[in-house]
């Protein structure tokens, strides 16, 4: 059943006055999801941006149960809660691990894959900000090629990002999604039906970083869509091994055409120094991907 | 009827982690630890340990799963070794920061690099500073009682407890042991009562960051800062000295056996030679102290039972010491052994003035046989009574450069 504007909760569960910076994906992503979750939820969450949004001791802008945990252990963290809620007989409860890109695709690869292969009862979320952006925007395995970082400053990243939803579909997970906040009826509907299904559940969250990114606050909605309107970013949906567009880009996929990604790349300092050369590789890789899911979806 | 098996270290540790119930355990695979979490599989998959058994991908995230779920409310139990620890090590920060009771074995095993399997006890005493409970066990007996006692320590002042004994010499050796009474155990430990869990009922957040100063809550209370919390994770370990003690002693009601709260002597009322040290090693020269008594030597034995908290009371023992010699396993490079650096500190300004002979013995597995704690307790004799007053430390059976 499909979600729409007037049917997602209106409870609030982040309240006003969070530390997240101004025009944060993630602040608007994080609200979407605890709606689509609601109050029976417990977060693990590491040392990071979200940490930060939960705030200093002792307030904290968000109310449901959370624990941070070391930068490692998201999914390890999310797996004692798990097994500490079924010894407790407490089925009925959501958890969720939330971290970003650092926290899945590089130092919490190890937690994540352990977690997944054990089929632990849980939703992972990755919010992808595509740079460790807490500690000033360096360079992480989710960097796409080309980007200026604190740790790439003069010759820009090298090599694309990781490609993080094949290495969870090689776990053979019952559902797995990606999302925007720029689509936030899209990103609602995904996380109520993943709260449906039982086992590890994967959704990667495309995460505009202002920042991070280099583009004016207020362009966070914009810039989240021109990734999904290019390609950078396709919504979809893997159940079993069955890929499906969704949202806005299940249209794009029916009409065959995406914007050029020179649109979605002039609007970010951080590609600034890419050269034509590494735009049309970029633009090559985006291809290569939305080519591969077109035939998989029509499969 | 008391139930006496003969059994190794491993399993005294399992039986003892059955006996306790926890309920979420955790457990990666590593010699010599390796045994007590196939043990605790097998008993899970069973059904006589009725517990969450998560076989993790690391020992970093052994720890992890036990925070978490600890934190979530339930009894926890984890075991390792060597490497394995100090894979653990962050992990072991957070759960004492955390104040959670979390209940660990450490089945003692030098650490790399050279690469060695056997035993020595330098894993444990790198984690000292974690702000873990370090209690050590001279034998399988003594190892199924102290765990038994370890939930009720760490439950009691929230802290973590690590419970340590010699790999191979313990882990792998079997020797008769009294298994304590189900019920009766119930008796001494009940049932864990958390003191701030994660549940949906009451929303909170559970190490948010910390400032350097202390913040306002909602109601405009002052609340501690992160100082104030590290503050109190020493009261809690200052709590402990008088926790292990009661809950030695309450054991030693119930059960009929007592293995010392911070330490154990042996032959000491009127000793002026006192050897000590940790685990196996303070058994043995139980040994070889008989041995100098048969010559006239009048010698004892204080055996640390508690590396942390590090008992108050060893200068009251150590009076009319007119030499101490330390047998330990491990050292702290660049300087000296641990436990005699320990020791002397807290000696100073006692009025205790004997020599302390830092005897560093059987790292990476080598044999320390009771001959040869004898040599080397004859040696600093002799030395003694040539007037040399001097504190050294000796490596003990140690090919020395040419």
């Amino acid at each position: 059943m499909q979600e729409n504007l007037f049917r997602i909760n209106d409870k609030e569960y982040i309240l006003p006055g969070s530390r997240a910076c101004q025009g944060c994906g993630l602040s608007i992503a994080y609200r979407f999801i605890l709606k689509a979750l609601r109050e029976n939820t417990i977060v693990a969450i590491p040392p990071s941006c979200l940490c930060v949004l939960h705030g200093l001791y002792p307030t904290t802008s968000v109310i449901v149960p959370a624990i941070n945990n070391s930068f490692a252990s998201t999914a390890a963290s999310a797996s004692g809660i798990v097994a500490a809620l079924k010894a407790q007989n407490r089925p009925d409860i959501n958890v969720l691990a939330l971290c970003g890109d650092g926290g899945t695709y590089d130092i919490g690869i190890q937690s994540l894959s352990g977690a997944a292969e054990r089929n632990t009862d849980f939703i992972f979320a990755c919010y992808d900000n595509e740079a460790y952006m807490n500690t000033g925007t360096q360079r992480s395995g989710a960097t796409p090629a080309g980007a200026v970082t604190t740790t790439t400053p003069v010759l820009t990243k090298q090599g694309h990002k990781k490609d993080f939803v094949k290495i969870m579909e090689a776990h053979n997970l019952p559902y797995i999604a990606t999302v925007s906040p720029a689509y936030p009826i899209d990103l609602y509907d995904k996380f109520v039906k993943a709260g449906r299904i039982k086992g590890t559940r994967y959704i990667q969250i495309d995460t505009p970083c202002p920042p991070g990114w280099g583009y004016p606050a207020k362009d966070t909605i914009k810039i989240g869509k021109l990734a999904v309107e290019t390609g950078m970013f396709p919504l979809l949906e893997i159940e079993d091994g069955k890929l499906r567009f969704t949202g806005r880009s299940k249209t794009l996929a029916e009409k065959g055409k995406r914007t050029p990604l020179v649109h979605y790349v002039e609007r970010q300092a951080r590609f600034r120094k890419m050269s034509m050369e590494q735009l049309n590789q970029l633009q090559a890789w985006v291809d290569r991907r939305w080519n591969e899911f077109l035939r998989r979806a029509g499969e | 009827m008391s139930d006496v098996r003969i059994i190794t270290g491993n399993e005294a540790a399992a039986l003892a982690v059955t006996l306790c119930e926890p309920q979420v355990v955790a457990a990666y695979p590593i010699t010599p630890q390796t045994k007590i979490s196939e043990l605790l599989s097998e008993y899970v998959e069973r059904g006589t340990l009725k517990a969450e058994y998560v076989r993790v991908e690391s020992e970093h995230s052994a720890l992890s799963v036990l925070i978490a779920a600890s934190t979530t409310g339930v009894r926890t139990f984890t075991a390792t070794s060597s490497n394995g620890l100090l894979y653990m090590h962050e992990q072991l920060h957070w759960a004492a920061g955390s104040r959670l009771p979390i209940v660990m074995c450490c089945v003692n095993r030098g650490v790399a690099a050279p690469w060695s399997i056997f035993n020595d006890q330098q894993d444990s005493m790198s984690q000292r500073d974690t702000g873990w409970i370090q209690l050590y066990c001279r034998n399988n007996q003594e190892i199924i009682d102290t765990v038994i006692q370890a939930y009720r320590i760490a439950e009691e002042v929230y802290v973590p407890v690590m419970v340590c004994y010699d790999g191979f010499i313990l882990s792998h050796t079997m020797m008769p042991v009294e298994i304590p009474d189900a019920a009766e155990v119930r008796r001494y430990l009940p049932p864990y009562k958390p003191h701030t869990f994660l549940e949906p009922e009451r929303p909170r957040t559970i190490n948010p960051v910390f400032f350097p100063w202390r913040r306002q809550n909602a109601d405009g209370v002052l609340c501690d800062g992160y100082m104030e919390m590290r503050r109190k994770l020493q009261k809690g370990l200052e709590k402990a000295r008088d926790v292990i003690a009661v809950a030695s002693s309450d054991y030693a009601e119930r059960f009929g056996r007592d293995h010392g709260g911070l330490f154990w002597t042996h032959r000491v009322e009127d000793a002026d030679i006192i050897l000590t040290g940790m685990g196996s090693i303070a058994a043995e020269a139980t040994l070889a102290a008989d041995l100098l008594r048969n010559e006239g030597v009048r010698a004892g034995v204080v055996g640390i039972r508690s590396y942390r908290p590090f008992p108050p009371g060893l200068p009251a023992v150590l009076r009319n010491a007119r030499l101490i010699v330390v047998f330990e396993k491990c050292f702290s490079y660049g300087y000296e052994g641990g436990v005699t650096s320990d020791l002397k500190a807290s000696l100073y300004g006692t009025g205790v003035d004997a020599p302390v002979i830092d005897v560093i013995a059987g790292l990476g597995g080598r044999d320390v046989k009771t001959a040869d704690l004898l040599g080397a307790v004859r040696e600093a004799m002799k030395s003694l009574e040539s007037g040399d007053r001097a504190c050294r430390t000796v490596w003990l059976n140690c090919r020395e450069e040419e």
